[in-house]
């Protein structure tokens, strides 16, 4: 049995796929496109049940990627039970959605949810009249609490065991003004005369095709001769209306519709327009004097606690348990066993130190990563994408691009993925492109490494600033892109503000749990493999024999061919070049290899042998290469994915690599003619 | 006597806590679909809530909920030139 969730976006969808499905999820990407696909599985009454969660949208539109997904979907693959999640406290638009929904003659259940709201606001939903009017059953849930959950399941499942109804017979279960119903009708019945559409939802072609929808039309390869009777009716039906626009005519009768339902089975508490608790919340966070020094604070306070004091004290905490206990555990264990030397070069330098290097940063990308999730579930993100809205416009991007290049702060990755709730291509690719630039969690260790051995006194000065270097490389590049890649127009900036809402500490842990999962994966075997490789390549040489001296290994040969490019930046040595390269596959592993480069067992010894092959400038001209360079495997391979084209993927690695390469330059040549 | 009439013609001409009733959108393709998908269709009420922080955008409050809209979007949404029918300006 197959029951597909589908909603607006912010009607706690996500809630309810987790409330049903717990751990037995799996996420993909629907065939062909970028939209993310996630299945779980759920047992009822001894059946299991697969919970498919749609994206979540507004409407049917053809002009996103997401509502194209749902329409297919729900059009080829058929799930037994759709069941709709309508947001109870903005039922209005939530029903719009519904409506076009029902059209597709997939057996239907509205699930209201935010009841709990919906009565706190003292509003009071009928929900046996809604389902008398629209025909289908609609269920009062609060998904958070658990409220109703049960019963929506049950009442789903019972419906999918019914015999399936016939979808080309979904037309005419709401009622609307005269003159559309007529035209849906006389479009219906130019579609049911032939006979290769029979067994398709018409109900939802005729309303397409009368809104003009070219996907609909293509869809149905309709004859000339069908074409233009239907082009006739279309005709008569923007004749018979002053907007005479059969889009907005359409969506007017749509709304006209739900204003008359919902009049009749809800019953309003306060005033319209009435300020709400969220509302109050609002007048504070975006007032037009708080809002820019609230957002900062806000920044401020986030980098603060990640990279500040407490993230500091745990990440010591892990350094202390591998760099120190572990690492004299094991020691003393290969020393008793009187196991040969190299072993505990493998051991001890390559798996603990290049892993263990990596695993301290760990408490502080789960902190940076609850940080952002706190933004996202209480409602925040939308608002700095508000804010900033203003000044991403100037770069022609929309304040929707701010929330892949804030994420990017803490991962490339899922801030690449984030950039699908963009609709405009364009903006998509441009803030990919220019995401990689917001300096992720995992380049923090090259920093930290760097300044606290080259910048002692201003440690934080100098780590901070290659954020701020980042953000400024983002606005420049994406000034510089505007003129070159992306002329054009600029996209429309249409978003909803979803009410201010108490992150759930459920969905919070889950969140922050996969993160640190898919980083522990990381560490395990990405890192790992490469710092066990790294160690071999350093320690072998072209005839895989061990080497006494690394300078004769394999890596040190490919490093001296390599490190003549990088020679003009400040950092022409062959331990430097390896790491770049190392970096490629994660960005820690910089750090990891630059630990087994130079042989450091030790903090203390790599920073004495850091300190005799980099001076302050080409150490800061580094860091901003580790900065600026081309995104890891991981990252590289999600770009990919989401610019759905290996040319865009290679252009993004070519463009920041030069980017890199050319402020990295102008850094040390610049730095060395002040400093001397 | 309280003047109610906001004098706006379009949804980018309202001052923040005043309220119109949308005649009509003009645009067209995506942005237009977008809007009215988003139930700014005619007959809806809109309040405008406030202006973001550096003038744009804009906060409007319809059907229960809140949007987000560039001006230069607002001032294609055309707003009835009489009085809607209820308090607007008392904010």
């Amino acid at each position: 049995m197959k029951i597909a969730l589908t909603g607006n976006p912010n009607s706690g969808k996500t809630t309810l796929f987790n409330l049903y499905t717990g751990s037995n999820q799996y996420v993909g990407n629907w065939a062909g496109v970028t939209v993310e696909k996630k299945e779980g599985s759920v047992k009822y009454k001894g059946e299991s049940i697969t919970l498919v969660d749609l994206p979540g949208i507004y409407s049917l539109s053809p002009y996103s990627m997401e509502e194209i997904v749902t329409r297919r979907v729900l059009i080829e693959e058929r799930p037994d039970v759709l069941i709709d999640i309508l947001d109870g406290t903005n039922i209005e638009r939530n029903l719009y959605l519904a409506l076009q929904l029902m059209e597709l003659g997939v057996p239907m259940i509205l699930a209201v949810n935010m009841m709990d709201e919906v009565r706190q606001k003292g509003d009071r939903l009928d929900c046996a009249e809604l389902s008398r009017q629209l025909g289908v059953q609609v269920i009062p849930i609060t998904a958070k609490k658990g409220e109703n959950t049960k019963e929506l399941l049950e009442a789903a499942a019972a419906l999918a065991r019914n015999p399936a109804r016939d979808p080309s017979r979904s037309v005419g279960k709401v009622a609307y003004d005269r003159a559309t119903e007529q035209a849906i009708l006389d479009v219906y019945v130019i579609l049911w005369e032939i006979p290769g559409l029979r067994g398709l939802p018409l109900g939802f072609y005729a309303a397409k095709l009368l809104e003009g929808d070219k996907k609909a039309g293509e869809a149905l390869n309709l004859d000339k001769e069908t074409a233009g009777r239907i082009e006739r009716v279309v005709a008569a039906y923007e004749a018979s209306s002053p907007y005479g626009d059969r889009e907005t005519m359409l969506a007017d009768a749509r709304y006209k519709s739900i204003t008359a339902m919902v009049e009749k089975a809800m019953v309003k508490a306060g005033a319209e327009g009435g300020l709400s608790l969220s509302d109050k919340i609002d007048l504070v966070i975006t007032n037009r004097i708080l809002a820019l020094p609230i957002f900062l604070l806000i920044m401020f306070f986030m980098f603060a606690l990640t990279f500040g004091p407490v993230g500091s004290f745990l990440s010591g905490g892990i350094d202390f348990i591998l760099g120190d206990m572990l690492t004299r555990w094991v020691t003393g264990l290969l020393s008793s066993a009187a196991a040969p030397g190299w072993t505990h070069g493998l051991l001890v330098d390559a798996i603990i130190g290049g892993v263990g290097g990596v695993l301290t940063f760990l408490p502080q990308i789960l902190i940076l990563f609850t940080c952002l999730s706190v933004l996202e579930d209480s409602g925040y993100m939308a608002r700095a994408a508000f804010i900033m809205d203003r000044l991403l416009h100037k770069i022609g991007l929309t304040g929707k691009s701010f929330i892949p290049m804030l994420m990017g702060f803490g991962c490339t990755t899922p801030a690449v993925m984030a950039a699908r709730t963009m609709e405009n291509d364009r903006d998509r690719k441009m803030t990919i492109m220019i995401t990689p630039f917001m300096s992720c969690g995992a380049k923090l260790p090259v920093y930290a490494l760097f300044a606290s051995i080259f910048f002692t006194e201003h440690e934080g000065a100098a780590v901070f600033s290659m954020y701020i270097i980042g953000m400024v490389t983002a606005v420049v590049s994406g000034l510089f892109l505007r003129g070159t890649l992306f002329r054009g127009t600029v996209a429309p900036f249409v978003m909803e503000l979803p009410p201010y809402r108490l992150p759930s500490p459920g969905a919070l842990l889950r969140h922050v749990w996969e993160k640190a999962k898919g980083f522990l994966i990381k560490a395990g075997t990405i890192i790992f493999s490469m710092s066990v490789l790294t160690w071999l390549l350093q320690n072998l040489d072209w005839s895989l024999q061990l080497v006494l001296d690394n300078r004769d290994s394999i890596f040190a040969s490919v490093g001296r061919g390599l490190a003549p490019i990088f020679a003009p930046l400040g950092f022409g040595n062959w331990q430097a070049a390896v790491s770049i390269l190392a970096g490629l596959i994660a960005k820690e592993t910089v750090v990891s290899s630059m630990l087994v480069l130079y042989g450091a067992g030790s903090g203390e010894a790599l920073a004495s042998a850091l300190a005799a092959a980099f001076d302050p400038v080409s150490a800061f001209s580094f860091m901003v290469f580790c900065l600026l360079y081309m995104p890891c495997i991981s990252a590289f391979v999600s770009i990919k994915r989401e610019m759905n084209s290996w040319r865009w993927a290679i252009l993004t690695a070519a463009f920041t690599t030069a980017v890199a390469y050319i402020i990295s330059l102008v850094v040390y040549q610049g730095g060395r003619l002040i400093f001397g | 006597m309280v003047n109610r009439h906001t004098g706006a013609r379009n949804l980018g001409e309202l001052l923040p806590g005043q309220t119109g009733v949308i005649v009509s959108i003009g645009g067209e393709g995506a942005i237009k679909r977008r809007l009215v998908d988003m139930g700014l269709t005619p007959g809806a009420r809109v309040t405008l809530r406030k202006t973001a922080p550096l003038g744009d955008p804009l906060e409007i409050n319809l059907r229960d909920y809140e949007l987000s809209l560039r001006r230069e979007d607002a001032r294609k949404i055309l707003l009835e030139e009489r009085d809607p029918d209820e308090n607007s300006a008392y904010r």
